[in-house]
């Protein structure tokens, strides 16, 4: 499925590739004991390292680094056992230092590989170039007073993980799929919460454009987008206008962008020119970062099963269909709500119930899994007393509706509410002689032929008996009945 | 009753404990001193208050029974450490007034073992200089006076530690080095100057100027002294990730006297062209009394030691550029800035008003080479050659124990002299920097005078945490030299 925008001058391809920041879940940060705790007080969560206080000097936090090693096991990229800090020079009010210590040349990660799972089913390979170390910067706040921004250095030192993609990206879906991926993998892990509208994940796009199997074009950085969706929308704005440029005869000029969603375009922060330098250089206040096998086989046994591999598992021990596989471990509590309702259960059965009817009442409910009415094991029960005749698939929706609306548990609706399937034969046939009774005219039809309008009887009966009557004893009485 | 002043820490170290004065009486004839020497401007901050409250507590303390390794004794500490509660300027107006809520790893541990902190020594500003005419707090003026009798710098950075201690202001100084700032004013001022191996002392709380070079360690006015105050500033500190996490030796133990058998090297390429006769009959001389001490003297070579120079004014200023960022005028220190000025207004104001010209000079060659296109022509090549450095002295210290060569080109030289050209000025460091580039540590004991009177240093090199073996053949040197000279006024 490839993505081609048309021209006035003909088709384009669209080349993206994505530097996410992911918070690292940490209690103290990146190189001082204050805690990382998110919305404290502004600037209660400062050390005097953080401040960058004369004389003070950084001490690197094992349990972050543990937490970016581990990232870099579920994306399945090479570990560095010896990396870099260097030191990011730049003046901003809200990064005390005057630089930010970050990796360089020699970042804690190196190459790995996100698999997309596409809406169609399919999964694409996206390469991932690295991840490396580094710390946040404070919050500078312009609408606190008429005259001067106020700082907030909370966040300042806080540890982030920069993950920066291959651009292997080639439309706004498989951008839209690749931060889900990668959204879900680090929450699997437990290495970040992901939560882009808190910040704690963060996206930059690099995008260009080019004609169909061309070298690549002048790309533009699209900074700080904070939703996935917003990335998509402003990589294809993006594209858009980038062709609309190089048609009008003119060229990309390689920039710093950022995405308005409100009026729907990018505009121009920074060029190339005005950009900074820099002076990366290591930093001599840190010794180099170096670990050994033991270290990285520690933190691999602590590995979760990852969505990947909890995808397959799906298909191959439930059956389920890639889309739908995809689909359950998105979120790993989706997946663990699946596997309960799956447990010693026709897998493909509680697949149906937890994406189709589940999933949908969540959505139009807007509510998440976790507060879920339904619990998983009472979408078990139901499932159960569906497959032990109790109740009909028909009925079993209606049981459904009221377990979303009370939460209550599928066993006591169906006893309460008297919904218990019919598989009396005596009172099936009642209800059948009163319809029989009621339509000879229909009843000749089928004799006559008709077969087909015994479907129309079966309703009938049906409705009689309020939906409760067993569909394929129905179904074998009337036929006894009528066809003889 | 002795003048106080006069003695030696060991001494006075040894009389506290007999009893013969109290820490309070020590720390009052030093006050007075400081009183009758401010002309020199050691001091940027006295602290006599803390001094007498210090050496009170001392001696309850020891009356107590509970006495430390330095108890009672009065020091000045370098004004680039910071100390809790009194201002620490770095002998910079963008720092002044600022009082830092915590005190450096080092004072703290010199503390713990009982000195008495008698103020803060001027410096040059951020310890860039080797004259200590960069300060913001005026020049400090070397005890020590030439046959014109002008003025004359007493070194740098630590010249104030350097002058407080050779005009018997101070019973011994911290000093910190970063290309020579303790061994060359130790030169120049008559005393005796310890640069430890990088790590041996924590840089926590010592304001940053080249932090893969800076380090903490003592002047004093004997070898001894050198010895008892290293083991009280020295530890692994966690909070210097820098810092080596190695046990601290008994380095006064290590001062038997006995260098026999020994080898000690000679490195002809420190034998510069030009050198002074002076200082070269000084470098033969102690050649000589090492060897009548039992010493072997090998020759050693250092191929690289004349890029030794370059390479530091690339690696250091670097370094500073970025450590000095920090001074933006936000949160502490001296901000500039007028109605409507915007964020890079206060910044340019602040630092163009803050930092001196010295300090300016190489804020700006440091950002010069760590820039897009020159970064690998001057940094990265400056770090290869400072790996070679590090691997001529590797290969020297295969054969030889220590390496004897002299501190600094030259005496001290008249306030103004070298002002114009800042060249000149750095190559008062060319003996002292590739020990430094190499975090080797480095001995300056006073073996000689010049022509016109005036102290002369010899440097002893040794391998990394090997002070022990500096120490000892620092203390046969400073035996066999016998160097009883005082600038006027100060004879014993």
């Amino acid at each position: 499925m490839s993505y081609i925008l048309e021209g006035s001058t003909g088709p384009w391809e669209i080349v993206v590739g994505l530097e996410v920041h992911c918070q690292v879940i940490s209690e103290s940060k990146l190189f001082s004991g204050a805690s990382t705790k998110f919305g404290n007080e502004p600037n209660s969560n400062v050390s005097l390292v953080d401040a960058a206080m004369p004389g003070m000097l950084p001490v690197v936090n094992a349990e972050c680094v543990r937490q970016a090693v581990k990232t870099g096991l579920g994306l399945k990229a090479k570990i560095n056992k010896e990396s870099v800090f260097a030191r990011k020079n730049y003046f901003y009010a809200d990064l005390p230092q005057g630089y930010q210590i970050s990796q360089f040349d020699k970042p804690i990660v190196g190459e790995g590989t996100i698999i997309l799972d596409m809406p169609d089913g399919s999964t694409k390979s996206v390469g991932i170039e690295r991840l490396h170390l580094e710390q946040d910067a404070g919050k500078s706040m312009h609408d606190q007073d008429p005259k001067y921004s106020h700082i907030d250095l909370n966040r300042s030192g806080v540890a982030l993980m920069e993950i920066v993609s291959m651009p292997d990206i080639r439309s706004p879906e498989e951008a839209g799929a690749y931060l889900t991926k990668l959204r879900a993998i680090v929450r699997y892990l437990g290495t970040c919460d992901g939560n882009m509208n808190e910040g704690s994940m963060r996206c930059d796009a690099n995008v260009s454009v080019r004609r169909p199997g061309e070298g690549f074009g002048t790309r533009c950085e699209i900074k700080n987008v904070n939703s996935i969706r917003f990335v998509m929308q402003a990589i294809e704005i993006e594209a858009k206008r980038q062709i609309e440029v190089i048609e009008g005869g003119g060229e990309i000029v390689q920039e710093t962008r950022l995405y308005d969603q409100r009026l729907g375009e990018t505009r121009s922060m920074r060029s190339k020119e005005m950009a900074h330098d820099y002076r990366y250089f290591p930093d001599p206040d840190l010794l180099p970062l170096v670990f050994d096998d033991a270290f990285v086989s520690e933190i691999e046994k602590e590995l979760p099963e990852l969505p990947d591999e909890k995808k397959a598992r799906f298909m191959r021990e439930n059956g389920l269909s890639a889309y739908d596989a995809g689909v359950l471990v998105a979120e790993k509590e989706k997946a663990d709500y699946y596997e309960v309702v799956a447990k010693g259960r026709d897998g493909k059965l509680a697949a149906n119930w937890v994406i189709t009817n589940l999933f949908g009442a969540l959505n139009k409910a807007e509510v998440g899994i976790a507060d879920s009415p339904v619990t998983a094991e009472n979408l078990g029960k139901l499932i159960d007393l569906i497959s032990d005749d109790t109740i009909s698939g028909r009925i079993a929706k209606d049981v459904f509706e009221i377990m979303i609306e009370t939460g209550g548990d599928p066993e006591k609706i169906v006893e309460e509410k008297g919904l218990k399937q019919i598989t009396d034969t005596g009172a099936i046939e009642t209800a059948i002689d009163e319809v029989i009774a009621a339509n000879p005219d229909k009843v000749e039809e089928i004799k006559g032929g008709k077969e087909k309008m015994l479907g129309w009887f079966v309703g009938q009966v049906m409705k009689a008996t309020g939906g409760k009557a067993n569909p394929g004893m129905v179904n074998k009485l009337l036929r006894d009945k009528i066809l003889g | 009753m002795t003048d106080l002043t006069k003695l030696t820490l060991a001494d006075a170290r040894d009389g506290l404990a007999k009893g013969d004065y109290t820490s309070v009486e020590l720390t009052e004839a030093h006050l007075k001193s400081m009183d009758a020497h401010r002309n020199l401007n050691a001091y940027i901050t006295e602290t006599p208050e803390k001094a007498m409250e210090m050496a009170k507590a001392s001696d309850a303390k020891r009356a107590k029974g509970e006495a430390g390794k330095m108890e009672g004794l009065p020091i000045a500490v370098k004004d680039l450490f910071c100390t809790e509660g009194v201002q620490t300027t770095a002998a910079s107006h963008i720092l002044e007034g600022f009082k830092p809520e915590y005190e450096s790893t080092v004072t703290t541990n010199l503390f713990g073992n009982g000195a008495v902190m008698l103020g803060k020594a001027n410096l040059d500003e951020f310890a860039m200089g080797s004259s200590n005419t960069s300060s913001y707090y005026g020049n400090v003026v070397n005890p020590w006076k030439d046959k014109s009798g002008k003025d004359l710098v007493p070194g740098g950075s630590s010249g104030g530690s350097a002058a407080a201690v050779a005009a018997n202001m101070a019973l011994a100084a911290t000093g910190t080095d970063t290309g020579g700032s303790i061994r060359q004013p130790a030169s120049y001022c008559g005393i005796v100057g310890l640069k430890p191996t990088y790590g041996r002392c924590s840089r926590w709380g010592i304001v940053a100027f080249a932090s893969s070079l800076d380090q903490a360690g003592p002047m004093t006015k004997t070898v001894r002294d050198a010895a008892i105050m290293l083991g009280s500033m020295a530890g692994h500190d966690a909070k210097d990730s820098t810092s080596a996490p190695i046990g601290v030796p008994d380095f006064e133990a290590a001062l038997t006297g006995d260098i026999r058998g020994m080898k000690i090297g000679i490195p002809k390429e420190y034998r510069v062209d030009g050198m002074p006769e002076e200082i070269s009959k000084l470098w033969d001389d102690g050649v000589a009394m090492l060897r009548d001490a039992g010493a072997e003297v090998v020759d050693v070579t250092l191929p690289h030691t004349k890029y030794a120079l370059g390479t530091y004014y690339i690696v250091a200023p670097a370094e500073a550029s970025s450590n000095l960022a920090r001074y933006d005028g936000l949160r502490y220190g001296q901000r500039v800035m007028d109605e409507g000025d915007s964020l890079d207004d206060m910044y340019m104001k602040s630092r163009a008003a803050g930092f001196g010209k010295e300090v300016q000079r190489r804020i700006m060659i440091g950002t010069y080479v760590l820039s897009a296109g020159y970064y690998d022509a001057y940094y990265n090549k400056a770090l290869k050659v400072r790996r070679r450095i590090y691997q001529d002295f590797e290969g020297a210290f295969g054969q030889v124990d220590a390496i004897l060569t002299p501190t600094a080109p030259s005496a001290a030289f008249a306030i103004g002299d070298n002002e114009g050209d800042p060249v000149k000025m750095y190559l008062n460091d060319v003996f002292t920097v590739p020990a430094s580039l190499a975090g080797l540590p480095g001995l300056s004991v006073p073996t000689g005078l010049s022509s016109e009177g005036l102290p002369l240093g010899l440097q002893l090199i040794g391998k990394p945490f090997d002070e022990e073996t500096v120490l000892r053949v620092g203390g046969v040197l400073e035996s066999a030299a016998n160097f009883t000279a005082k600038p006027a006024g100060q004879e014993g």
